[in-house]
């Protein structure tokens, strides 16, 4: 029963506040008698996601492939680097900065090299998805390798611990939440990329995920279709991260209470 | 008896330019329970890190089993340290963190000895029942003596202390320095003891060192008379108030 009020009290605000903007949405396009191809109607997007379903599904699951695929490397890609970096101060004194180069450039100016030397398709939509979210990874993982209680690094010299038995016994399963923060922020960005690399990868293929369905119906002037795209896009988005939210809460839990 | 540590004309200044240390003088004879107090920050834990080999005098000679430091430990004489805080590894079940240094050391292959040893040190601290807890679930005392159970669980010759009660309630403390005495009557390992609380030092000590303010050096050395074991009600009596007094007077003179 208390739980069902708290779901109540926290889920029925958000929803009133749709339920709001979607007659306001509606209204306005009515009142104003606006061009569908400007702003098309709560009732037009709907209709044009019934009428494509098929193909929308389609284009989320492979731009979710891509982006899963994206920063499924760049967490294992970026775990490896942050070990290096844990291991030697002068090699992370050398390297993070370019590191910290992969979170500036902006993506969209150097996708089309990637492209240019990846190729078309999937490759060059998950190296755009890799690169965007591969920073991340990266800072969190080796805060958390470096940033360890001095008292442990102490009790394992006085048992004569060596290197390794630093680095797995007490490094990286120390380091566990830090990862998890960099994996939840990292899941959000592998989406952008995946959709960003398909505008300037996704031409070649037969399969056509959503980013390529935005620059196509964009083209055709198809703009209850584009949002429809837009809202995929953000459902993607809200599902990868939610996942891995979960996974990462759940992960959590048992690195505190594990009776192992 | 023969002398576990010595330590002659110990000093210490830090690159910082900082003298903690001036001239320290002391040894610990075998099986015997010191303690140091001296006001906060005036050098006495950097001392018990000096005897534990974790950083190095800047002068004099420090020697354990006629070893120094770094020797004694890579030779396997045991020592064994409790910090301020529990330091529990929090992704490890009370057991596993007992097991911890047995397993670094890797003096067995055997995992039935480990294991053993391990439900042995948590039977003799009392959390037998508690072996598959994670530290989250226990209260600050009894995360203290998981963490004295995997100091002892290497069966040290010589356990250095650095305030390990100093976090917890006066009830709890007291109880924590009878087991401790218990424990130290069992297996009479040498014990030195870090403490800023006089009548913790009194309780459990046979001799307590009283350390001046920064740079630290020994002020008195004050032999305690009461035989063990000692029980809870030495503390009320007039002998041990009369010597609490004594040290808490010249502590006060020394941070002065």
């Amino acid at each position: 029963m208390q739980r069902v009020r708290i779901v109540v009290t926290n889920a029925l605000p958000p929803l009133l506040f749709f339920a709001l903007a979607i007659c306001t949405w509606h209204g306005s396009v009515v009142l104003f008698d606006l061009k569908p191809f400007l702003l098309p109607g709560p009732l037009h997007v709907a209709s044009a996601v019934a009428e494509n379903l098929t193909r929308l599904l389609s284009a989320t699951l492979l731009t979710g492939l891509g982006a899963l695929l994206g920063f499924t490397l760049s967490f294992a890609f970026g775990f490896l680097v942050s070990l290096v970096f844990s291991q030697s101060r002068l090699i992370e004194r050398s390297l993070y900065p370019y590191a910290i180069f992969l979170q500036t450039v902006p993506i969209v100016a150097i996708a089309p090299l990637i492209v240019l030397w990846i190729g078309y398709g999937i490759q060059g939509v998950v190296a755009v998805s890799f690169i965007i979210s591969l920073f991340p990874i990266i800072a969190n993982t080796t805060t958390g390798l470096t940033r360890v209680d001095p008292n442990l690094l102490d009790l394992f010299a006085l048992n004569n611990a060596n290197r390794w038995q630093i680095l797995f016994k007490l490094r990286v399963p120390g380091a566990v939440p830090h990862m998890l923060t960099g994996a939840r922020i990292s899941s959000g960005l592998s989406v952008i990329g995946a959709i960003v690399g398909e505008f300037f990868a996704g031409y070649g293929t037969e399969d056509f995920g959503l980013g390529y369905l935005i620059i196509l119906t964009n083209g055709q002037a198809k703009t209850d279709y584009l949002f429809a795209c837009i809202l995929f896009c953000t459902l993607l988005g809200l599902g990868i991260f939610t996942a891995v939210g979960f996974l990462s809460n759940f992960l959590l839990k048992r690195w505190t209470n594990s009776s192992e | 008896m023969e002398d576990l540590v010595i330590a002659q004309g110990i000093n210490k200044r830090f690159a910082s330019g900082i003298e903690a240390l001036r001239d320290i003088d002391l040894s610990i004879a075998r099986g015997q329970f010191v303690s140091i107090v001296g006001p906060s920050g005036c050098g006495k834990s950097t001392f018990l890190r000096l005897v534990a080999g974790l950083d190095e005098p800047s002068f004099g000679t420090l020697t354990i089993d006629n070893r120094t430091p770094r020797q004694a430990r890579r030779e396997k004489i045991d020592l064994s340290f409790v910090f301020q805080d529990a330091t529990l590894l929090p992704w490890r079940s009370v057991t596993r963190n007992v097991a911890l240094p047995l397993e670094l050391r890797q003096e067995t292959t055997q995992p039935a000895i480990t294991d053993d040893r391990v439900a042995e040190v948590l039977d003799m601290v009392g959390l037998t029942e508690f072996a598959d807890a994670s530290p989250a679930q226990l209260s600050g005392g009894m995360r203290m003596r998981v963490s004295i159970a995997r100091a002892l669980v290497t069966r040290p010759e010589l356990l250095l202390l650095d305030e390990p009660f100093g976090a917890l309630d006066e009830i709890t403390r007291q109880r924590l320095n009878e087991e401790l005495l218990r424990l130290w009557l069992e297996d009479r390992w040498t014990a030195l003891f870090i403490t800023h609380n006089v009548y913790e030092a009194v309780f459990m000590s046979q001799r307590v060192l009283v350390m001046s303010d920064r740079p630290g050096h020994i002020l008195a050395e004050i032999s305690i008379p009461f035989d063990h074991p000692r029980t809870p009600e030495l503390r009320a009596t007039p002998e041990f108030a009369r010597i609490s007094e004594s040290i808490s007077r010249q502590l006060s003179e020394a941070s002065a």
